[in-house]
């Protein structure tokens, strides 16, 4: 999938990896995409909700080499 | 739709109980909630310009997981809460937990409302050139005012 930007929280514990995937999308324009690669477990779940409760798509959530890759649209 | 709102009561100063109030409060600040923590009593701890000085005691304190099984007239030998302390702080460094400090400059970033609690500032005789700018200082009716409109309340 293609993006704009790319925000790597490897080795954040929560709740780094949503403070910091809010403060990456901060510049971004409405529309583009961030992809965020993450290894916490607990933000698989975590992203789904901070997509639901501030109105970004999450528009994929996987996993590659062992870690949870997201991709988010910037609403 | 309006900004959901959260109030929290900080009441610990201990290492454990000094995350949740933060690490709730960013979190909420990053969904886009308006945050206010009201801190109080030992919570006030968690103002101080120099964070250095919170720790944990395996003391009386069950629960917390040791490497070694401890037995209580050990743990209350000089030095084993510093070691305690040093030991819970590199763990968490190692497992990517955000430090205090961290965890709030990212509230004083993203706009959380920190209020001292005025009584227990005078009670203790704490000094406000010890605490972190920004802070506003007020006693319940001020946090009152906000608890009474907020989705989310908590005491910690």
């Amino acid at each position: 999938m293609n993006y704009d930007k790319e925000f790597d929280a490897s080795g954040l514990a929560c709740p780094m990896p949503i403070v910091k995937t809010k403060k990456s999308l901060a510049d971004m324009a409405s529309g583009q995409v961030l992809r965020v690669v993450a290894t916490d477990p607990g933000s698989v779940c975590d992203m789904q909700a901070f997509a639901e409760q501030t109105g970004n798509t999450l528009l994929s959530s996987g996993t590659e080499n062992n870690k949870y890759v997201f991709f988010l649209k910037k609403a | 739709m309006p900004a959901k709102k959260m109030a929290i009561i900080a009441t610990k100063g201990a290492l454990d109980m000094a995350y949740p109030p933060l690490i709730l409060a960013s979190t909420a600040a990053a969904l886009g909630w308006e945050v206010q923590v009201f801190f109080t009593f030992y919570g006030l701890q968690l103002l101080r310009k120099d964070l250095s000085g919170i720790a944990i005691s395996p003391l009386a304190n069950p629960a917390m997981p040791m490497p070694v099984p401890m037995p209580v007239i050990v743990q209350m030998l000089p030095g084993m809460e510093w070691m305690a302390t040093t030991m819970m702080k590199a763990k968490m460094k190692k497992k990517g937990v955000a430090s205090l400090e961290e965890l709030r400059d990212v509230c004083i970033e993203s706009d959380v409302k920190f209020i001292a609690c005025q009584m227990t500032v005078d009670l203790f005789e704490f000094e406000k050139k010890d605490f972190i700018d920004g802070i506003e200082y007020g006693g319940a009716a001020t946090f009152m005012q906000f608890a009474g409109e907020t989705d989310v309340c908590l005491f910690i």
